[in-house]
């Protein structure tokens, strides 16, 4: 066992990843709400007015980085989905049931922002495009895991059926977005496109990374936080758990 | 080879003893079917342009809605536990259930699909094509909507999460089996989609038994 | 044959029990006793191999029991629920059983097996129209008609009369005598026909 992997195996225990998200979760806060406010201001005052959307267009700035983070979220799923039952581990399953109500999150927020936007420039609330089918897709898959979860008693099972439907999940994002993508240029539906033909402005580009940046270190932050409840209430018949619920002073 | 042809036999038997299971799959077909035409109005064109869709919605909630019979029937009185612990491997005996499963309320769909698409005035080809997706079709189904009814067994609410699990996983399956017949009749040749569904047919078929073991599995323990 | 070490259980939160150690020779049966709800039920299974073992060790002849096709083809287990398909006869139910077992049962072993039980004449009836006494009867002749040499029963001659436990004691004196191994919990008597060196017990403390 090398000094590296050793690091990594203590922090699987609840107890210390406890303890190591206490102290994380209120420096990736902060750094969340600097980049997201940089990036805001950025999107919202810096960025030029696009001649053919005005300033409706600026709602991209949410959209786009909370489509990027419901997919990224959703493989972040997977990849404890595996940890989780090739290792057995507790944390894997806590973890996932901590990131899927935020990976809703984003992806609610991206097909709202999308129907916000499409109003404006389509003057329809909703149209059949690739992008916007497969991201409500993926927010059923999402319900789906969260509904599974939460219908199973036994926590362990609990966790690798969900971690068995994110992979199942992850593996079926691809091909039903390319099976999407199929039906809508068969179709000739309206298509979402961020940049109007020629490439994004330089300051546009940068907006949405940094909010892409910040909606990833706040997914990071709450995560963390919530899997913080999570293993109280799992572990809550060890000591250590009982120890700190224990009112200070209390005997 | 035994054990596998062993519990197609006794699924398909058990079903044929009670044949409400059969029927419940074709008789929702056949309303669907009718019910669609009822609801948009008798305008040829429209009927003709929304029947490859209309049939094949119809078929993937006729699969639906038989799904959580596969494995609960057998979980309840203990059978489905002596699969698990038999020596024969699980994966087969699931792969043998799935088969079971089509045969009963996929592979009917398929024979009565010609007669119902008349009712939409798909001409000859057109037919041809929609018998293929379906045939194509309904054991995709079947294959995937096992992964959801293994993990979805004994659970609460099983029959409503079984189909949030499900659907999102159907959509390919749905764009290719009525985007063939509709690339069939604009002309455009159905070979394409017809290689992908036989693409994801044998993949799923790989796949799907593997991924129901180990669901059933983590259920019984 | 059978060798359990320091093995443990939780379920959900509890800790149902843990430490527990015990061996089992060929042609020797073990008596698992314990109070209701202590957990005899969930050893069964993680012995069995249907719940995972997350503490301790379940070894058959020297080999641990996880994806070992040796121990799966020589175990039966038999719980609660009587693994029986209501519209099947008995006689379809007992093949069924040896078939996916990969198992080829003669016709006439299976009608001696039930007859040896009490079932005679009620070979070809659908097991649901059997009484509940007959239908664990008919649950428990599949011990006849599959090769096994270790038998885990959870509460076998539950809603059995005297005569019929008399007949499941006897064939399970039976297995004994051919060197079979015999693991099960039971709050009737179940080992009278049995010599007392082939018995054991170990009690299940919580």
């Amino acid at each position: 066992m090398t000094p590296h992997s050793n690091v990594l195996f203590r922090f699987a225990a609840p107890q210390a990843f406890y303890g190591l998200a206490g102290r994380l979760w209120p420096w990736v806060a902060t750094l969340a709400t600097v980049f997201g406010v940089w990036g805001l201001w950025i999107g919202m005052f810096v960025a030029p007015i696009d001649f053919q959307q005005g300033q409706a267009y600026r709602i991209i700035f949410v959209h786009v980085p909370a489509s990027w983070m419901s997919m990224i979220i959703y493989l972040a799923m997977a990849f404890w989905a595996v940890l989780g039952l090739t290792f057995n581990t507790r944390l894997s399953g806590m973890m996932n049931r901590a990131l899927a109500p935020t990976g809703a999150m984003f992806a609610f927020l991206s097909l709202w922002t999308g129907a916000l936007w499409g109003k404006p420039m389509w003057g329809a609330w909703w149209v059949w495009d690739a992008r916007l089918t497969s991201e409500l897709i993926l927010f059923f898959l999402y319900l789906g895991f969260m509904g599974l979860t939460a219908s199973i008693d036994d926590p362990r099972r609990s966790d690798k059926a969900g971690g068995l439907l994110a992979l199942v999940g992850a593996i079926n994002v691809p091909i039903i977005y390319f099976s999407v993508r199929w039906w809508n240029t068969l179709h000739q539906g309206a298509s979402v496109t961020v940049t109007q033909g020629s490439s994004m402005a330089q300051t546009m580009l940068w907006a949405m990374l940094l909010m892409a940046l910040a909606f990833w270190l706040y997914a990071i932050a709450i995560a963390l936080y919530r899997i913080r409840t999570l293993i109280l209430e799992r572990e809550k018949l060890t000591q250590w758990v009982e120890a700190e619920l224990r009112p200070e002073g209390a005997s | 080879m035994r054990p596998f042809l062993a519990v197609v036999r006794r699924d398909v038997s058990l079903a044929l003893r009670r044949k409400n299971e059969v029927m419940t799959s074709v008789f929702f077909f056949v309303v669907v079917a009718a019910l669609f035409p009822l609801g948009i109005g008798p305008e040829m064109n429209t009927l003709r342009q929304i029947g490859p869709g209309v049939l094949w919605v119809g078929a993937l909630l006729a699969s639906m809605l038989s799904l959580g019979r596969m494995f609960a029937a057998d979980h309840d009185d203990g059978t489905l536990e002596q699969m698990v612990l038999s020596s024969a491997s699980l994966p087969s005996l699931v792969g043998a259930k799935i088969l079971a499963h089509w045969l009963l309320s996929g592979l009917p769909l398929v024979v009565l699909s010609p007669v119902l698409a008349l009712q939409f005035d798909l001409n000859g080809q057109a037919i041809e094509v929609l018998m293929a997706t379906l045939l194509l079709g309904t054991p995709l189904l079947s294959l995937i909507g096992a992964i959801g009814a293994a993990l979805t067994l004994g659970v609460r609410g099983a029959d409503v999460l079984l189909s949030l699990l499900v659907l999102p996983l159907y959509v390919p399956a749905l764009v290719f089996g009525a985007g063939a017949v509709q690339a069939q009749t604009a002309g455009l040749g159905a070979s394409a989609h017809l290689s992908i569904l036989a693409a994801m047919l044998l993949i799923a078929a790989v796949f799907s038994p593997w991924a129901c073991a180990s669901a059933l599995r983590i259920a019984l323990e | 044959m059978l060798s359990v070490i320091d093995l443990s259980c939780h379920r959900g939160e509890r800790r149902l029990f843990s430490g527990v150690c015990f061996q089992l020779k060929a042609g020797t049966c073990l008596h698992l006793e314990g109070d209701n709800g202590v957990g005899k039920t969930s050893l069964l299974r993680q012995i069995s191999g249907l719940s995972p073992v997350s503490a301790g060790q379940v070894d058959w002849c020297g080999q641990p029991i996880a994806d070992n096709e040796s121990f799966r083809a020589q175990r039966i287990y038999l719980g609660h629920n009587l693994a029986l398909k209501d519209d099947l006869s008995a006689m379809e139910n007992l093949q069924f059983d040896a078939a996916i077992a990969g198992q080829a049962v003669d016709p006439d072993k299976v009608l001696g097996a039930l007859k040896s039980l009490g079932l005679k004449g009620r070979e070809h009836l659908p097991v649901r129209v059997l009484s509940q006494g007959q239908k664990r009867r008919a649950a428990l002749a599949r011990l006849l008609t599959r090769q096994a040499s270790l038998w885990i029963l959870d509460e076998p001659v539950v809603a059995l009369d005297m005569p019929a436990q008399a007949a499941v004691a006897g064939v399970l004196k039976a297995h004994l005598e051919k060197g079979g191994t015999v693991l099960f919990t039971s709050h009737q008597p179940l080992t009278m026909a049995i010599p007392s060196a082939s018995i054991t017990s170990y009690r299940l403390q919580g």
